[in-house]
């Protein structure tokens, strides 16, 4: 009985934990870089809002590849918007919790400024979406089989695929060295010959685009409609970066919990069995962790040590 | 002594090139952004009550405003006034909602449950930064997230009546509404709150620049070192001013929900704390400036609706307008760069003037 219960949640579960994982991991880009990105959820409404958009406008005449541009349209459209974060904070030595907060409003502002100007009302639906299937073979081992491997969304295995890819650049190439570099002791890189100004810029951008990409998987799988806002999901992404205390493998298991929690409190309003634990224990539990987290390893805190501060050579 | 207008420079500058930005995407949608202004700013400001109602807006901006520039002053960034405005909200509803008392007493009983409520989640993210070194800006915003949910199921398992988005509304001993002041502005929804709202500026004004507080906590904000060196306990004064802007934010809370509205909305963190960041900047963090970008932000807001219904323009024109602003005030180094710069000129210029006249 209970297991029939977990095989109808977990797609619900890994369907939702997939934009927060993207974005999370986006988060660690940029931080790792050394430049906190509180606007990890502006970026995504953004990348939801242009993923919306294309796949609106093209559905009907090339319904094939719709979904497919419309997921490129949220990378780039996330990946150009972040420019302004990392000109503030990068060029200008702006504070970057302002600079973030500013892309948090102006994200939610101006696609509704947009939306509102294209649709009247502001609400974007699409009518098509990414169809559920099966993984060939791996569907059928029993147990793990229709838990993980039927009823998924490719850009599951997308999202999946960036995430090992990341865990890759950052800790086994030169590439990565120099990015966590810049995070952690940005002059001592900058004297190595880093270019610490480039990486910070990549840092940002690649934060953009992958919380862009977020907000075009969630349009394109679950969501189904844009409305403005993506309901703290870019946030809760902060919280799984900080959970996961800055690290690949942290960040998959933080916005896997996270995301399950999440799903366990909205599905016990249909399955009651979920009941036992109240739903706001649920919804708030990503929160209160990740605060005593915060506590716990106050002390051995893995937080790059030169987030937030600006590098200006000139001034040296 | 020459007077330094670099800090009313910064904000003017900013509020202009948010103001042309605004510009260039009405213009980019194909409207006309004179008349979009016209009809904003006329919408803000034609009538007696539509004047009622920028104050009635700007009441929970001061607030909200005050309670990001207090932090401020001591150093800390209190991105957490939206959770410390839902919750106080909360507390002030939930009284109003469950207690029948006469409307002296239940009134300032509200008033306290708010200000307490916001207090406590305030204090909350105080104490970790002063106890454990946990950032204030993640703790706030998780605290947001966790008031954003308790308000949700605390209103919706126990205090909706009909639509479950939203509490009951709140019965008229309970508002700080009073008809002989929505009389004499013609129906506006200007309410005691702003009288709470211009005491607070009074107040922290005094906090600030009278008491001894006041001046322990701006040395805090200044250099936190050479405040602990003079022996002032930078601990007590991280709590204190965490706890003071929470309380700030829930008040904010009470004016918004008991007052300029009259039930809480749930599944939604109230733009006016973010909105409070910008009030705070604008205003160079000082009560009195907190006082006049809340006005103007409250015109802005005031006259979107009035706008929209006369031009194509989208109301979110003026949310888009104050997220510029936020950005160009982040930026404001490179505006008082520019500022210096050209003065710097000018002084050289005459200068050189002065110098070629002997």
């Amino acid at each position: 009985m209970m297991f029939d219960i977990i095989i109808k949640i977990f797609p619900y579960a890994i369907a939702f934990t997939a934009p927060l994982l993207i974005t999370a991991l986006g988060g660690l880009y940029s931080e790792r870089s050394g430049v906190v990105n509180i606007g990890l959820e502006g970026l995504m409404v953004i990348g939801f809002f242009a993923g919306a958009v294309t796949i609106k406008s093209l559905e009907a005449t090339v319904p094939q590849l719709s979904i497919l541009v419309g997921i490129l349209a949220g990378i780039i459209a996330g990946a150009l918007f972040s420019l302004l974060h990392a000109f503030a904070s990068i060029s200008l030595n702006a504070d970057q919790v302002i600079s973030g907060t500013a892309i948090n409003m102006l994200a939610g502002a101006l696609t509704l400024f947009f939306a509102r100007t294209i649709t009247g009302s502001g609400n974007i639906s699409i009518t098509l979406g990414i169809v559920r299937s099966a993984v060939p073979v791996l569907s059928k081992i029993p147990l793990i089989g229709p838990i993980f491997f039927t009823n998924t969304y490719y850009t599951t295995w997308i999202v999946l695929a960036i995430w090992g890819f990341s865990w890759f650049l950052l800790y086994k190439t030169s590439f990565g060295l120099r990015l966590r570099a810049c995070g952690e002791h940005p002059n001592a890189a900058a004297s190595a010959g880093v270019n610490v100004v480039r990486m910070r810029y990549i840092g940002v951008m690649v934060s953009g685009a992958l919380a862009g990409l977020g907000g075009a998987v969630m349009i394109a799988t679950y969501a189904g409609e844009f409305n403005g806002t993506v309901a703290g999901l870019g946030f809760l992404a902060l919280a799984a970066l900080i959970f996961g205390q800055w690290k690949p493998l942290g960040i998959l298991g933080a916005a896997f919990f996270f995301g399950f929690a999440r799903t366990v409190a909205d599905a016990s309003q249909v399955i009651p069995q979920f009941n036992v634990v109240p739903p706001i224990i649920l919804k708030i539990f990503p929160y209160v962790v990740t605060l005593i987290a915060l506590v716990l390893f106050s002390k051995t805190s893995k937080a790059p040590k030169a987030a937030g501060q600006p590098f200006d050579l000139r001034g040296k | 002594m020459k007077r330094d207008y670099t800090g009313i420079v910064k904000s003017l500058g900013a509020v202009f090139l948010g103001l042309l930005a605004g510009a260039i995407l009405m213009i980019a949608i194909g409207a006309n952004p004179l008349k979009g202004y016209f009809y904003l700013f006329q919408g803000g400001l034609k009538s007696i009550e539509r004047i009622g109602n920028v104050f009635a807006i700007a009441t929970t901006l001061i607030l909200t405003g005050l309670s990001v520039a207090f932090a401020f002053r001591t150093g800390l960034f209190n991105i957490g006034a939206a959770g410390q405005m839902l919750i106080g909200g909360l507390c002030a509803t939930v009284i109003g909602l469950s207690v029948e008392l006469p409307r002296l007493v239940l009134l300032p009983v509200m008033f306290l449950a708010a200000l307490i409520g916001g207090a406590v989640w305030g204090v909350i993210p105080g104490f970790l930064k002063a106890r454990f070194n946990v950032h204030e800006v993640v703790a706030t915003i998780m605290m947001n997230w966790i008031a954003y949910w308790v308000v949700y199921y605390t209103i919706r398992n126990y205090f909706t009546a009909g639509l479950e988005t939203e509490s009951a509304s709140m019965p008229a001993a309970g508002q700080l509404r009073v008809s002989w002041l929505s009389q004499l502005l013609s129906g506006s929804y200007l309410n005691l709150g702003i009288v709470i709202s211009i005491l607070c500026v009074i107040v922290i004004k005094f906090i600030l620049d009278r008491t001894t507080l006041g001046y322990e906590l701006k040395a805090v904000g200044f250099n936190r070192h050479a405040a602990k060196y003079a022996g002032i306990k930078v601990n007590r004064s991280i709590i204190l001013s965490m706890m003071i802007a929470g309380g700030l934010a829930g008040l904010a809370g009470l004016t918004y929900y008991t007052g300029y509205s009259v039930n809480i909305q749930i599944g939604i963190l109230p733009s006016q704390g973010f909105d409070g960041i910008a009030v705070a900047l604008l205003g160079a963090t000082s009560p009195w400036g907190v006082f006049f970008s809340a006005t103007f932000f409250g015109i802005l807001h005031a006259g979107k609706g009035f706008m929209n219904a006369n031009t194509s323009i989208p109301p979110q024109i003026s949310d888009s307008i104050i997220a510029i602003i936020i950005y160009f005030t982040a930026t404001s180094l490179f505006i008082e760069k520019l500022y210096k710069k050209l003065r710097g000129r000018r002084a050289d210029r005459k200068q050189i003037k002065a110098g070629g006249d002997e």
